[in-house]
């Protein structure tokens, strides 16, 4: 996939998604402490979501970055817009604005602080062939 | 290095309305609670980029990183 193709499909994805987070990691396996934070927000007030690990391949991330002009990871978008990144979403989950932009009614047992999330498991190593 | 002082005043100066509380412990990571009228009708998102373009050619070079909590005043 070509840089261009690989921006696409991340277009496609967050058009195509109504809550879309990108991620380290997968959800089951978080591989960053903001990303396994972010993760565990969004399921203590039960809504679904789509994820991307944006850890196989470099250009994702560079790609989305370049798209959302926001620097960091994770990065969470609702209907299309960029939302935030982890300080973001705890502030907003934290003041209830998060379950509301959502259009979520938090369950009865969401805990009233951000949850911690999942240790982290660690990134898998990356070997990058750089010779082609 | 930009000390906290320094980033407080150049985000007062860039945004009309702006007061900032800023920290750090390094000199290179800060952390910045900013409020200001300027922040009414944003999201979040554009709030913090209101701040973070303030600091588009330090970012990732003398200022390793900038924690952002916005307010609207």
């Amino acid at each position: 996939m070509s840089e261009n193709q690989i921006r696409d499909a991340i277009a496609e994805a967050i058009a195509d998604n109504d809550v879309i987070l990108f991620m380290k990691g997968s959800p089951a396996a978080p591989a960053c402490g903001f990303s396994a934070r972010t993760v565990a927000m969004l399921e203590a007030l039960e809504t679904p979501f789509a994820a991307v690990d944006i850890l196989p391949d470099p250009r994702i991330r560079q790609e989305l970055s370049a798209l959302s002009s926001w620097p960091t990871i994770p990065q969470l978008f609702h209907k299309g817009e960029l939302v935030g990144g982890c300080d973001i979403i705890t502030e907003m989950y934290e003041s209830g604005e998060l379950a509301e932009a959502l259009g979520v009614q938090p369950p009865d047992d969401a805990p009233a602080d951000a949850p911690a999330g999942a240790d982290p498991a660690p990134a898998p190593l990356g070997i990058e062939n750089r010779l082609n | 290095m930009p000390s906290a002082d320094e980033v407080k005043t150049r985000i007062e100066a860039a945004i009309p309305g702006a007061e900032a509380a800023v920290d750090t412990a390094d000199e290179v990571h800060f952390s910045a609670t900013v409020r200001a009228s300027a922040f009414d009708g944003l999201s979040r998102v554009q709030q913090h980029r209101l701040v973070m373009d303030v600091f588009s050619d330090e970012l990732g070079g003398s200022i390793h990183a900038l924690a952002l909590k916005t307010e609207v005043s």
